[in-house]
């Protein structure tokens, strides 16, 4: 029998680490993530798990720390945030390209400068092109959720690819909500055991790990990294179905939120989808059929599917909390994979941008409903009157 | 390993799974100089295997003999002929300057050159 | 049975490191790296810096490591090694993996260690993984065309330390790295050097079954980095250890001790003058860098000697 619990976020990724009970952790501290391992380390003290715990001396160590272990044949987790995450860049990488299935819980903070602590999604954006999946979460127990199917995930032998899960800082990872923790067992069920197939640690049959890959060669192993990813699109949709199945929940590549007979969507990602739910909720009690695509995967982008999903909707507006400087109008980088997707999938629409809460900056319902104002507007128009905007940004 | 593998055919990861195959890289035309036994009687000491960076001294392991160099491989740096105490003693004992390749030494150092003119190698 | 540590008997033991790789002719990496595997009879796991050894030995795809190795980054041998370490140690612990006495050794150059690597290093032994560092110090970043490091003697020529009109090499004296290890209160630390290849091997088992984790020095020729000829790899070293610019010593459980006093202290200049990279020392306007040295050298070998109690 599950059971529910009053969580944080936070405290949800811990409990799924607690369960999954890794081989190796290393970690090291960073607001907004820092009482995940901090739970965690409790869980250690008290001999809760079998882990080796990693009281890494930064972040890049806890990365380089992963990526040994991970080699090794250990089952590896991690949690980092913004600052932790730039400094890991370099290993964050290498993870990828030496098919490490390392699981982290990336707690979204903005990157600094100026230093700040709260959520917004700079952090992960920046790792889109690094060759890890990435899983998003509108709350603490959808990041519960995604931590442990992330494991089965990575490393199911098509992908073996790290995996990042986020929620966002603070919002979600600081807030108490009615989480539901499965049963321990039933959790170590699903998850099973790493099976790694090239240990390090097997010295009767030595292998190399990270050896120095010319033009000759390094650009095939790019172009496996290639095939894993698209490997990974069915293993997440395998993986997801089964999860469903045993637990009762609902989960897609994207959750479509009364979208059926939608005139105009919203796409958004983590917590400010839970807030976009009430907008639309307020919305449709006013008549106007308004919908909302949240996006779950990330990485691999199910851009086909989302482009599928917004066919046949007159506007829609993306909602990035991030900037993109010097793109394209400086946009949002959510805002160019979607327009990507909807051109080469010929759903041709009008679409906006909407950058949104760095730095923390809330967003309220109110606001969200002023978007899809616009967005109905540019349906009613056929035209798009400005391309980006920067919501709640004081002039 | 010569010919050029596709993506399906290698391992992931950069992964090296026959570790110790740099055996089949042949290194030993690198060589300007060639380590050749010359007149001193070897002792089997063993010095000239422990310092040679290559791997390239050849050991008949049962016999405790040193039988050689591993062409193959050896860059032909010197070091074996220079740690080598049986080429100290020829020196010691010779009057005046003794050439790198003198044959009175236990390991000489001959110019490759001097292999490549009658085909030798 | 532990094997004799004797050439003859060493020599029977199959090679770990195979031939085929691409370290320059006479590189004295390769030399350590031969001479502390043969020393180890148990199985190893080895991580790998960025830099000359890494590169040239695992050329994809070839690999001259018999045994298992990985190569993460520059800066983190240590810290991959403290997370393969853990791997072992869980695993064991949870029945998951057959214990088997694995010994794990990092190596680092120079510049991956006493640099941009340091802040990883002191963090893993901190930490008290079961592991031995093992930097090779050739006193620069040869794999980049021989940078300048915290390693480089006072006075060396390199590419970014260059003997200019104006500034005659590197100005400032050598990081002493292994005193800064010492300080970690580990239960082994240790400097060495391939010329003295029983006392390397012997402090190399020591390292290695010390019960924590170990960290050793190791001076390792690079005949391209400090220009001598590529058969004066070993005398060169012995000239380094002889002048006492590269002292042979242990800090066991923090007792301190020399390993190996030189019957007749060479001067520097000895050593100095049998490579390229010092050879503007001798021009008139330089000469007095070489007494700087040696001023330096000594004073650093007295107090060595002091806490050694060989005062
Ligand atoms: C983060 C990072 N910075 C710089 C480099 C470039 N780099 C590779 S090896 C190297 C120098 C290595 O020097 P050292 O550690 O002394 O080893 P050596 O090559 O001398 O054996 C440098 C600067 C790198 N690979 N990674
Ligand atoms: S010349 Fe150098 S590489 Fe060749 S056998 Fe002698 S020591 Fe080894
Ligand atoms: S060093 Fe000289 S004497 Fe010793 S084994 Fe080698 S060749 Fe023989
Ligand atoms: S440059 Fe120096 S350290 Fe690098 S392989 Fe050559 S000799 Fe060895
Ligand atoms: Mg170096």
């Amino acid at each position: 029998m599950s059971k529910f619990e009053a969580l944080t976020g936070n405290a949800a990724v811990s409990n799924a680490m607690r369960q999954i009970n890794p081989d190796v952790v290393a970690a090291y501290p960073i607001t907004p993530q820092t009482d995940t391992v901090q739970t965690f380390s409790e869980f250690v003290a008290d001999g809760l798990v079998d882990t080796e715990f990693v009281t890494v001396e930064s972040e890049h160590s806890a990365m380089s720390a992963c990526v040994g272990a991970s080699a090794a044949g250990a089952r590896v987790m991690t949690a980092t945030s913004a600052n932790g995450l730039a400094l890991m860049w370099e290993i964050i990488y290498i993870a990828a390209s030496n098919r490490c299935p390392i699981v982290m819980s990336l707690v979204n903070r903005a990157l600094s400068a100026p230093i700040n602590i709260h959520c917004d999604h700079s952090d992960v954006m920046g790792m889109r092109d690094s060759g890890w999946i990435i899983l998003m979460s509108e709350n603490g127990q959808e990041a519960y959720d995604n931590i442990i199917q992330a494991i089965r995930i990575g490393e199911h032998p098509d992908v073996l690819l790290p995996v990042a899960v986020c929620q966002d800082g603070f919002i979600t990872s600081h807030s108490l909500e009615r989480v539901e923790l499965f049963e321990d067992g039933e959790v170590q069920d699903f998850v099973g055991t790493h099976e790694p197939q090239w240990p390090l640690l097997d010295v009767e049959d030595p292998k190399t790990y990270g050896p120095l890959d010319f033009y000759d060669y390094y650009y095939e192993h790019k172009r496996q990294q290639v095939e894993a990813m698209e490997k990974a699109h069915g293993v997440i949709r395998e993986v997801t179905q089964e999860f469903n199945d045993r637990f009762g929940r609902e989960y897609g590549l994207f959750e479509a939120y009364r979208m059926d007979d939608a005139e105009v969507a919203v796409i958004a990602a983590n917590s400010t989808a839970g807030t976009a739910k009430t907008a639309v909720d307020n919305l449709r009690d006013q008549g106007l059929k308004a919908g909302l695509l949240k996006l779950r995967v990330f990485r691999p982008f199910p851009g086909q599917e989302l482009a599928e999903a917004l066919r046949g909707v007159s506007a829609v507006a993306v909602m990035d909390r991030a900037i993109s400087f010097g793109s394209m109008d400086n946009a949002g980088p959510l805002f160019s994979e979607v327009v990507s997707a909807l051109t080469l999938n010929d759903v041709h629409v009008p679409i906006a941008d909407y950058v949104y809460g760095l730095g923390g900056r809330d967003i309220r319902p109110g606001e969200i409903e002023n978007v899809y104002q616009e967005a109905f507007q540019m349906a009613e128009n056929g035209k798009v009157e400005r391309r980006v905007r920067y919501l709640g940004v004081r002039e | 390993m010569t010919e050029m593998k596709g993506w399906k055919e290698i391992p992931i990861g950069g992964m090296i799974l026959d570790a110790g195959n740099s055996e089949a890289y042949n290194t030993g035309d690198w060589r300007a100089f060639r380590p050749v036994p010359g007149e001193a009687e070897c002792t089997n000491c063993m010095l000239c295997w422990l310092n040679c960076p290559d791997s390239s001294i050849l050991v008949d392991a049962e016999n405790e003999e040193m039988t050689g160099f591993d062409l193959k491989h050896c860059k032909g740096c010197g070091i074996c002929a220079a740690v080598c105490p049986v080429n100290a003693g020829v020196i010691r004992r010779a009057e005046g300057e003794v050439e790198k390749d003198d044959p009175r030494l236990c390991i000489r150092m001959v110019e490759e050159g001097k292999f490549q003119e009658v085909g030798n190698e | 049975m532990v094997t004799k540590l004797t050439p003859k008997e060493l020599a029977k033991k199959e090679e770990r490191l195979a031939p085929g790789h691409r370290l320059c002719a006479g590189c004295g990496a390769a030399i350590v790296v031969r001479q502390m595997l043969a020393a180890i009879d148990e199985p190893v796991v080895l991580a790998n810096a960025t830099g000359c050894l890494e590169v040239a030995t695992t050329i994809y795809p070839y690999s001259s490591w018999r045994v298992p190795w990985i190569h993460n980054a520059f800066e983190n041998a240590a810290s991959t090694m403290s997370g393969v370490e853990a791997a072992y140690r869980s695993m064991v612990r949870q029945g998951k993996l057959e214990e088997k006495d694995v010994k794990f050794i990092a190596y680092g150059g120079d510049g991956g260690t006493y640099d941009i690597g340091i802040q990883a290093l002191s963090g893993a032994v901190e930490r008290g993984h079961q592991f031995l560092y093992v930097c090779y110090d050739n006193g620069a970043y040869m794999n980049t065309g021989i940078q300048r490091s915290s390693a480089t003697p006072f006075g060396a020529h390199t590419t970014t330390s260059p003997a200019g009109k104006v500034i005659p090499g590197k100005q400032q004296f050598r990081k002493d790295l292994t005193k800064v290890m010492a300080a970690h209160d580990i239960p082994y630390v240790a400097q060495a050097a391939p010329s003295k290849w029983r006392d390397l091997m012997q402090k190399t088992r020591k390292a290695v079954n010390c019960g924590g984790p170990a960290f050793m020095n190791v001076l390792a020729s690079c005949n391209r980095g400090w220009r001598h000829e590529t058969d004066e790899t070993i005398e060169v070293t012995q000239l380094a250890v002889d002048s006492c610019f590269w002292p042979l010593y242990e800090v066991e459980n923090g007792e301190w001790s020399l390993t190996y006093k030189p019957r007749k202290k060479v001067p520097v200049k000895k050593w100095l003058e049998r490579q390229g990279r010092f050879s503007h020392l001798f021009r008139d306007e330089n000469r007095h860098m070489i007494d700087e040295m040696q001023e330096e050298v000594d004073r650093r070998w007295e107090k060595l000697l002091e806490r050694c109690g060989e005062g």
